[in-house]
This record gives C-alpha cells, sequence and structure tokens, in this order.
C-alpha cells in the first residue's frame, strides 16, 4: 500500500517553484515599494533617533528626577519612588545606563503607538460582532506567530534599523490593549448605558461619558499588559539592529558571557518591575471613586 | 377630568426572527404558551391598549415577565414594539427619526433605573447634571440646576460624594433628581423603588409624592408591589403575560377585581388604606354630627367614629351631605373577599 506509506505530497519541484514564486514576488514588490514604506516610516524614525538622543544627552541626575517624579505622579507611593531610584542608580553604577535610555526609548515609543492603534481598534471591534470575528483570529496570530517568522518580511521590506524593531515589537505587544479594549467595553453596565441612552445621548456621547470611563480599568489592565510584552521583545528586536538592553544580552548568549547576560537581563526585569508597578498603581487610583464608605 | 398625555394603542412587542408574522396568529389567539410552543417565539406585549392622563401618576403592575419593564421601555424607544402606536401629545413616537427622538428623550421623557444605572466616576451633582450636559447646558446653569435638585431630594452636602460611598435609598435619590432635572414633563420610573429595603421604599414614596403634589409631572411607575402601587398610584393597570388585565383606580380594582389573578393580588393589602368613605356610602344621611370629606380612607374614619361613639356619619363634598356611611359597612368593606364563610371563625 504505498499511499499509506508516504504522505501524497506536492512533489519537490512544484514545492521549490510554489516557494520560490512567493519569495520573488515578495522580493520584487519591497525592491518596488520598499523606498516608498521607508520613506513612509520616516518620520517616526526621526522622532526615535531624537527621543533616544534626548534621553542620553539629559544628565544623568536629571533622568533619575524625571523617572522618580513621574513615579510619584503614577503611583503616589514613596517605596515605589525609593525603588525606582535605586534601580536606576544600580544600572548606572553596573555601567548599563546608556542600554537602559535606549530601551526606555523605544518601549516608550512603542507603548504610545500600541495604544494610538490600539484602543480605535478595540472600539471599534466592541461595536460590531462582525469586525470581533474578524479580527480576533488577527489578533491570535500575532501573539502566537514565532517572532522570528514576521522578521523576515519586516527586514527585506524596510532593512535592519530602528523603524522595523518598533514594528516587530508592536505586533507582539499590540493585541493586549486591543482584547482588553473590547472587552472593557463589551462588559460596561447594561442599565447604565441604557440610562445614557434614554437621556438622549448621541454615540460620542456615550463612548466619551460612559463606555470608555466605565471600561477604564480594563483598557489599563491591556496598557500594562502591553508594556510587559512591549519589554520581552526587547532581546529579539536587537536581532534587527534595536540599541538597547537587548544588544548585550545577544552578545552574552553567543560569547557565553554569563555576568554580562544576568546584568542585563536583570536590567530588563528592574524596568519591567518599575513599569509594571506605577501603572498598576495608577490604574488602581483611577478606580477610587468605586470604594464604598458613607460620608467620606 | 384629566387629559390623555401618553395614548397606548394596539402595541405587540414578539420576540424572536420572525416577529412580525406572529402579530396576526397572536390576534387570532395564539397564547404566550402556545406561541412558545408551536412558533418558538415569545409574546412580550399581547394588544395593550392604555391611556395615560396627564399630570397624574399612572402604575403599571404585573409578576416578573408580566412584560411590565418591556412596556415602559416602549415608551421611549429603548425597545422597538412588533406593532402598534405610541402617541405623546398626539404625536407618534414611533415615527421619530433618530434625531426627533434623541430631542424627545432629552426634553420631554427622563427615566429612572430600578439598579440606579448612576455614573459611578461621577460625583453626585455631576451625575444630576447628566441629563443636562447631553442637552449642552452649559457648566454654570448645569450646577445651578442640579444643586436645586440635590437639594430637593434631601443630598445637600452629599455632591461631591461618588455612587459607590452613598446606601441605595441615597443612590436612587440621585436617579430621581437626574430624572427631574431635565424638567421632562413624562416620568419613566422602572420599579425605582424596588431594590430598596421597605422602610426606604416609603420614604422615597413620600418624597415622591410631596414632589408630585407640586409638580404635577405625568409619572409612569413600574412596580411588583400592589402596596406601592395602590399608595402612589392614581391609575392602576395590571398586566398579565404582556395583555392588560384590568385598569383602574385603586378603589376600583380593590373592590371590582377582574378575575382570579387579581383577586389573588389584592388578597393581602390594607384595604382599609385604599379603601375612602364614599366607597361604601348608602344614600342616606345620618344625625350623629360626624362628618367625613368623601375622600377619607376607612382607616382614619373608623377610629374617628369610635372615639366619637358614633356608628354612623355623613359623607360630604363642596359642603353638601352626599350620603351616610356606618360602622357596619365599613367593616364589611375591609374584610377579605373570601372570609365570607363561617370556617373561618369558630365559635366557642
Amino acid at each position: 500500500m504505498e499511499l499509506f506509506d508516504d504522505f501524497p505530497s506536492m512533489g519537490r519541484t512544484d514545492l521549490r517553484d510554489l516557494k520560490k514564486g512567493i519569495d520573488f514576488a515578495f522580493r520584487d514588490f519591497s525592491r518596488d515599494n520598499g523606498e516608498a514604506i521607508e520613506g513612509f516610516f520616516d518620520p517616526l524614525m526621526y522622532f526615535m533617533v531624537w527621543f533616544e538622543k534626548l534621553l542620553m544627552a539629559t544628565p544623568w541626575p536629571i533622568m533619575i528626577l524625571i523617572f522618580a517624579v513621574l513615579a510619584w505622579l503614577g503611583a503616589r507611593s514613596i517605596a515605589i519612588v525609593i525603588g525606582t531610584i535605586v534601580s536606576f542608580l544600580a544600572i548606572g553604577y553596573f555601567g548599563m545606563w546608556e542600554d537602559t535610555m535606549a530601551t526606555v526609548a523605544i518601549i516608550s515609543v512603542a507603548t504610545f503607538l500600541c495604544i494610538g492603534l490600539g484602543i480605535p481598534l478595540g472600539i471599534l471591534m466592541s461595536r460590531s460582532n462582525r469586525v470581533q470575528a474578524g479580527v480576533t483570529p488577527v489578533l491570535d496570530i500575532m501573539q502566537t506567530i514565532p517572532s522570528f517568522v514576521y522578521l523576515i518580511p519586516v527586514v527585506m521590506l524596510l532593512g535592519i534599523g530602528k523603524v522595523p524593531g518598533l514594528i516587530a515589537v508592536c505586533i507582539y505587544a499590540l493585541p493586549p490593549i486591543v482584547r482588553l479594549t473590547n472587552l472593557g467595553i463589551r462588559l460596561v453596565d447594561k442599565e447604565v448605558l441604557e440610562a445614557a441612552e434614554a437621556f438622549g445621548s448621541n454615540y460620542r456621547q456615550k463612548l466619551f461619558d460612559v463606555q470608555i470611563p466605565l471600561a477604564l480599568p480594563n483598557i489599563f489592565a491591556g496598557v500594562n499588559q502591553t508594556i510587559m510584552m512591549a519589554l520581552a521583545m526587547v532581546v529579539i528586536a536587537s536581532m534587527i539592529g534595536v540599541k538597547g538592553l537587548g544588544v548585550p544580552v545577544l552578545r552574552a548568549v553567543s560569547n557565553q558571557y554569563l555576568a554580562l547576560g544576568m546584568m542585563n537581563g536583570l536590567a530588563i526585569v528592574a524596568l519591567a518591575v518599575i513599569f509594571d508597578r506605577v501603572s498598576q498603581a495608577y490604574g488602581k487610583r483611577l478606580q477610587k471613586h468605586r470604594q464604598g464608605g458613607h460620608g467620606v | 377630568m384629566s387629559d390623555v398625555k401618553v395614548s397606548i394603542k394596539n402595541l405587540y412587542k414578539i420576540f424572536g426572527p420572525n416577529d412580525e408574522a406572529m402579530v396576526s396568529k397572536v390576534e387570532n389567539g395564539a397564547t404566550k404558551t402556545s406561541l412558545q410552543a408551536e412558533h418558538k417565539h415569545v409574546l412580550g406585549l399581547n394588544n395593550v391598549n392604555i391611556d395615560i392622563p396627564a399630570r397624574r401618576i399612572q402604575v403599571i403592575m404585573g409578576l416578573s415577565g408580566s412584560g411590565k419593564s418591556t412596556l415602559i421601555r416602549h415608551l421611549n424607544r429603548l425597545v422597538e414594539p412588533t406593532s402598534g402606536e405610541i402617541l405623546v401629545d398626539g404625536e407618534n413616537v414611533l415615527a421619530m427619526s433618530a434625531e426627533e427622538l434623541r430631542n424627545f428623550r432629552r426634553n420631554r421623557m427622563s427615566m429612572v433605573f430600578q439598579k440606579f444605572a448612576l455614573l459611578p466616576h461621577r460625583s453626585v451633582i455631576d451625575n444630576v447634571g447628566y441629563g443636562l450636559k447631553i442637552k449642552g447646558v452649559n457648566k454654570a446653569e448645569m450646577n445651578e440646576r442640579s444643586q436645586k435638585w440635590i437639594d430637593r431630594v434631601g443630598l445637600s452636602g452629599f455632591e461631591n460624594n461618588y455612587p459607590a460611598q452613598l446606601s441605595g435609598g441615597m443612590q436612587q435619590r440621585v436617579g430621581l433628581a437626574r430624572a427631574l432635572a431635565t424638567d421632562a414633563e413624562i416620568l419613566l420610573m422602572d420599579e425605582a423603588f424596588s431594590a430598596l429595603d421597605p422602610l426606604i421604599r416609603n420614604d422615597m414614596q413620600d418624597i415622591l409624592l410631596d414632589l408630585q403634589e407640586e409638580l404635577h409631572k405625568t409619572i409612569i411607575f413600574i412596580t411588583h408591589d400592589l402596596d406601592e402601587a395602590l399608595n402612589i398610584g392614581d391609575n392602576i393597570v395590571i398586566l398579565r403575560d404582556g395583555a392588560v388585565i384590568q385598569q383602574g383606580s385603586p378603589q376600583e380594582i380593590v373592590l371590582d377585581p377582574a378575575d382570579d389573578y387579581v383577586r389573588d393580588f389584592i388578597k393581602d393589602i390594607n384595604r382599609a388604606r385604599v379603601l375612602d368613605v364614599s366607597a361604601v356610602m348608602e344614600a342616606s344621611s345620618s344625625d350623629s354630627g360626624l362628618e367625613f370629606a368623601s375622600t377619607v380612607i376607612l382607616e382614619d374614619a373608623m377610629p374617628a367614629m369610635v372615639k366619637a361613639d358614633v356608628t354612623h356619619a355623613n359623607v360630604m363634598r363642596d359642603g353638601e351631605v352626599i350620603g351616610k356611611v356606618t360602622l357596619a359597612a365599613m367593616i364589611g368593606a375591609i374584610a377579605r373577599p373570601e372570609s365570607n364563610g363561617e370556617e373561618q371563625v369558630t365559635y366557642r
């Protein structure tokens, strides 16, 4: 029984031709359009370069002060502020200041980009079941496909550098904010929404007075997740030319430098913990009004 | 006595994919059960016709599943009917465009919800001003008007609290103030006091009646609680399975229940609080010297007669004697309908 021994596959020649066809087609596409697409992303690249230089050029005591103030504004907790200051002092002391600033720069830009794209997309999904059905599988693919796979076309199109790195980070970090915005809006109390309707709200009033404010806890959980996932992509992004803490980690992996790898890895962890605690504390403070207790 | 403010005509609501085709089946006698069994459609409202008078409190009551919440949501079109007409001041609500409907909801009809439905992230004063904000009233005027209603419902001093910091009764006062603040003539109240405990519920009823004495809104009040209905209602409609079983004044319903369903409803209520002396009077006059206005309820009249040590009294309207009541007739009227039988009483 030949059929059971060999899988009836496509045949080596046909398969090779198919792959070649796809490869050549995409190569031609990127040759024809690569420059235009690069040009489209140029403003983004200039902004990133400028932002990174700004962070690096600012004297370190001022940067630490800025981080401490941001942590205080976000969390209103002395412990978190002290933790932030100590972490950044340690990072500088171990000679990782510049790499850390580069990482903070790309994470910040990626996060704002994801928020800017993700929240409107989440709102769109919450409005229509059809959009939700269409977008959900795309988000699933974005989260599960190995990052290296989408690095290939991104690099073919845009080469190596900050913008392709940013795109790679965003592909991975975008889904949680979209999902949680959608979920948050869908979970808004039906009766409150009915009240908005009964008092004659139009769509915009419903969205901004009721749906977004009431979905904010979930949206904020999404922002938090997005930041964490962006940080997780730092090492992979460094493979395509993004500066930052990922570069020494990559070097440590290929040369078996244990100490170098550990230090830079721990610096990434420190950033993650700071971002997480500050953004979570901020999210909780937004919910202060939900606490009960009479006559407070 | 009063003109019709809201008129509901031949209103049907059927839930299901093929609802319009089902109307004729219901017209030809299909019931809620048979429609469910044979066609998999749920009968929400079955040929509802109600004329709601202006400036009175119209109660719509029924048990859960009777369609009362569905019915009230038709009035401002939170739910679209399958067929029928709803006229407010002679204007068909169902014919309004989206824009007209929004203006109608902003200016002419407001609503109070069972679970309050306040905005948790806004302070009390901003919640009360919510309807005004939607209308586009400026901030200063909004706060001024909101403050007035906050004072009226007795929440002064809580303007800057958040809803979660208030008790249920206080939250519903915010809901009431929010509905009143838009100055709409019609107020829809969907089981507005049902989520509150009994004492607070009575307080809220008193607040509502006090306000109504001055405001004269057209109030449409949904409840499943007959005591509440009798206490605040000028008129009562009783719904079952989406159909109107009986409509009339509280006295008419207590004295002349349309069927066993209604009879069952009213069997436990305090009849002395619903019936007034004119309901039990006879055409004659009394020489006892005691007089009652025709609207005095039996609960107040009977102790007064006992105190004055008389067994009959005159019933007066506009300064004239229109009849006489006897203590015996009053006691007979407040007896439960089913306690006529001797088996209820044992003699030793």
